[in-house]
């Protein structure tokens, strides 16, 4: 491969790089200046070692945490949450079957009873991944859902419990209340059972998915984000500054609509991608 | 609510620039820089915001600028027009057919609010006293159809669908035959959500369309998609030919870049916003009074 020069020209197109990723201006700027000093102190010529350093840079900083959601030590309930539209009842889908696949005993709780048919559609996806579904009546308590599924989950010796829930924006104080009174209830009434929340990224989304973590993170103890659809051309490197402020690790990502298109979280890979359309040319 | 955070910050940088009695090349650079750094952080496309900034650049530097007695209003000024330039002047009103049913097609990506938009835009028509259909084309989704129809029911609308089918093209084409022997004068098509690099998917939209003709595609985006608006405005703009935007979840507090991203690389309006997810919150958009809002003025 030719030798590049790092030049003015190479951190701006790297700037732009990042920040049409998503990772927004305040982390561009601040992971540039970083990478600036480091090419300082170390003396590197080499755009290309540049690019790497960057990927290596994102990376580490992405594998801070725990990207595992365990299953193997006593009964989960697991607390899927999120914004409208982002993925969450089809992640459940997807989530179910992946455990199912290690011989785990899963139910579901439909506690979306807001959106239109939101509980036919869990309800779908319980079949395909062959697992069962509590659930009342649309526009019923979704509180109410999730302590008789808490009851089911304890009753029937549920290895993991997956709640659906309805999507909401952050900024709605009621729908943020309620969802803490769910929390709240999993909390109180399954004190021994492990808990995980998992908060449901859209990659798509630009500099507003920080102020989605914070706000869902008053309401419930965020343990994961899942990053859904990145099968598309999105980057979603709004995580890079989700993890940096809020030092919150993602867990799977989503690939598509399939049950099958649940994937680990593979910083490595992520970082890399974020630079996919360069590697064409320049590196 | 959203804009404002876009708004406050240029408010501090006109501010500024109002203050100063006379204005060099290098202060304007500066303010444009923040204007740039502000846009960005609302999530409006680095192409679209590069290409905005130059173009007031080169008005602003210019001598009759710089030498007048109020350079800094005048630089704000240029800032508006351009603003205004970049979403459209004037509210874009859905149109319809002369000859009736005037058929409309949701299209957008995976999660949008095509199907509540599709709900919300019926109610509306339906207020105009006409007798909107409202047509199943999703057939991937789980659930979809249900969806649809519970959201038809809500309004009063009715829903046709042929459930075991599994051709969205066929299922258009049944519609309109159902909407004519019906007297539905306006049919609005639910298609499913799909990614604009689907090139299956974005096909069958395409023989959709042939099919059907519709009056209007209408391309509904998430407000708070980043900087991935432009790639996907642009593909489905380039493969259907869109005729207007329709912006949803606009309740939240994002700050909407994704609306001036689409309207500058299509040049199609936004003629509706999303502002909840009750089947009454659609309102039609005014780019001009949104441009006067992210300036404040
Ligand atoms: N391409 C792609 N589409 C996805 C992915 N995950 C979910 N979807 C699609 O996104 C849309 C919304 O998914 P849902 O699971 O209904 O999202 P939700 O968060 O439950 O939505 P609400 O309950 O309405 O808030 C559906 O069309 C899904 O098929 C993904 O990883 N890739
Ligand atoms: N807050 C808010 N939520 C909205 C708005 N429009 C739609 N939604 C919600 O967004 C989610 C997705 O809406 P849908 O209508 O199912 O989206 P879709 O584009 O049909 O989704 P697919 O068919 O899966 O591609 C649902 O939870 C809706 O209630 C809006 O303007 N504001
Ligand atoms: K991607
Ligand atoms: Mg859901
Ligand atoms: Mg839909």
């Amino acid at each position: 491969k030719s030798f590049k020069k790092i030049d003015e020209e190479l951190f701006e197109e790297l700037e732009e790089a990042l920040i049409m990723a998503d990772i927004g201006v305040d982390t561009t700027l601040n992971i540039i200046n970083g990478l600036r000093i480091k090419v300082k102190e170390q003396k590197i010529t080499d755009a290309s070692e540049l690019k790497q350093l960057l990927i290596e840079e994102i990376s580490s900083l992405l594998e801070r945490g725990d990207h595992e959601i365990h299953v193997d030590e006593g009964p989960t309930v697991i607390l899927v949450i999120g914004v409208n539209g982002v993925g969450k009842t089809t992640t459940i889908g997807k989530l179910a079957h992946n455990m199912k696949q290690q011989n785990k005993k899963v139910l579901l709780a439909a506690a979306d009873t807001f959106r239109a048919a939101a509980i036919d559609q869990l309800e779908v996806w319980g079949n395909r991944a062959g697992v069962d579904v509590i659930r009342h009546q649309e526009n019923s308590d979704p509180a109410a859902v999730i302590f008789d599924a808490v009851q089911a989950a304890k009753s029937r010796k549920t290895d993991v419990l997956i709640c659906d829930t309805a999507g909401r924006l952050h900024n709605k104080k009621n729908l943020m209340e309620e969802l803490r009174k769910i929390f709240r209830i999993i909390s109180r009434e399954y004190p021994e059972a492990r808990k995980e929340v998992l908060l449901v990224l859209d990659a798509t989304t630009g500099q507003n998915a920080l102020q989605q973590v914070k706000l869902f993170k008053e309401v419930a103890d965020i343990t994961g984000i899942i990053l859904t659809k990145l099968d598309g051309t999105a980057k979603g490197g709004i995580i890079i500054a989700i993890n940096s402020e809020m030092n919150i690790p993602v867990k799977y990502i989503g690939v598509g609509e399939g049950i099958d298109d649940l994937q680990p979280f593979n910083p490595q890979e992520f970082a890399k991608a974020l630079f996919a359309e360069e590697n064409n040319d320049s590196l | 609510m959203a804009f404002e955070s876009l708004s406050d910050k240029l408010q501090d940088v006109f501010k500024k620039l109002k203050s100063k009695g006379k204005l060099t090349e290098k202060d304007v650079n500066a303010a444009l820089r923040e204007v740039k750094l502000a846009l960005l952080e609302a999530d409006v496309n680095f192409k679209v915001v590069k290409s905005f900034i130059d173009k007031i650049k080169q008005r602003a530097v210019g001598h009759d600028v710089l030498e007048s007695l109020t350079p800094g209003q005048q630089v704000i000024k240029i800032v508006h027009e351009e603003l205004i330039d970049l979403m459209g002047s004037t509210q874009s009103k859905l149109t319809f057919s002369n000859n009736p049913p005037t058929v409309y097609m949701m299209v957008g990506l995976q999660g949008a609010g095509k199907t509540t938009t599709s709900g919300k835009l019926g109610g509306q028509i339906k207020k105009m006293g006409k007798k909107p259909l409202l047509v199943a084309c999703d057939v991937y989704r789980p659930a979809a159809i249900k969806q649809l129809q519970v959201v038809g029911s809500q309004v009063g609308i009715p829903v046709f669908s042929i459930e075991d089918s599994k051709q969205p093209v066929e299922i258009a084409k049944a519609a309109l035959q159902y909407a004519k022997d019906n007297r539905n004068d306006i049919v609005i098509i639910d298609t499913a959500g799909r990614l604009h690099i689907d090139e299956k998917l974005m096909d069958e939209l395409e023989e959709i369309k042939s099919v059907v003709k519709p009056q209007e595609i209408l391309l509904v985006v998430d407000a708070m998609t980043g900087q991935d608006a432009v790639n996907v405005a642009e593909s489905f703009n380039e493969k259907l030919g869109i005729d207007g935007v329709i912006l949803t979840k606009l309740d939240g507090d994002t700050r909407g870049g994704a609306a001036l991203s689409v309207r500058s690389v299509t040049q199609k309006p936004i003629k509706y916003v999303g502002l909840g997810e009750k089947l009454e919150d659609l309102q039609p958009f005014y780019p001009d009074r949104m441009a006067s809002r992210i300036l404040g003025m």
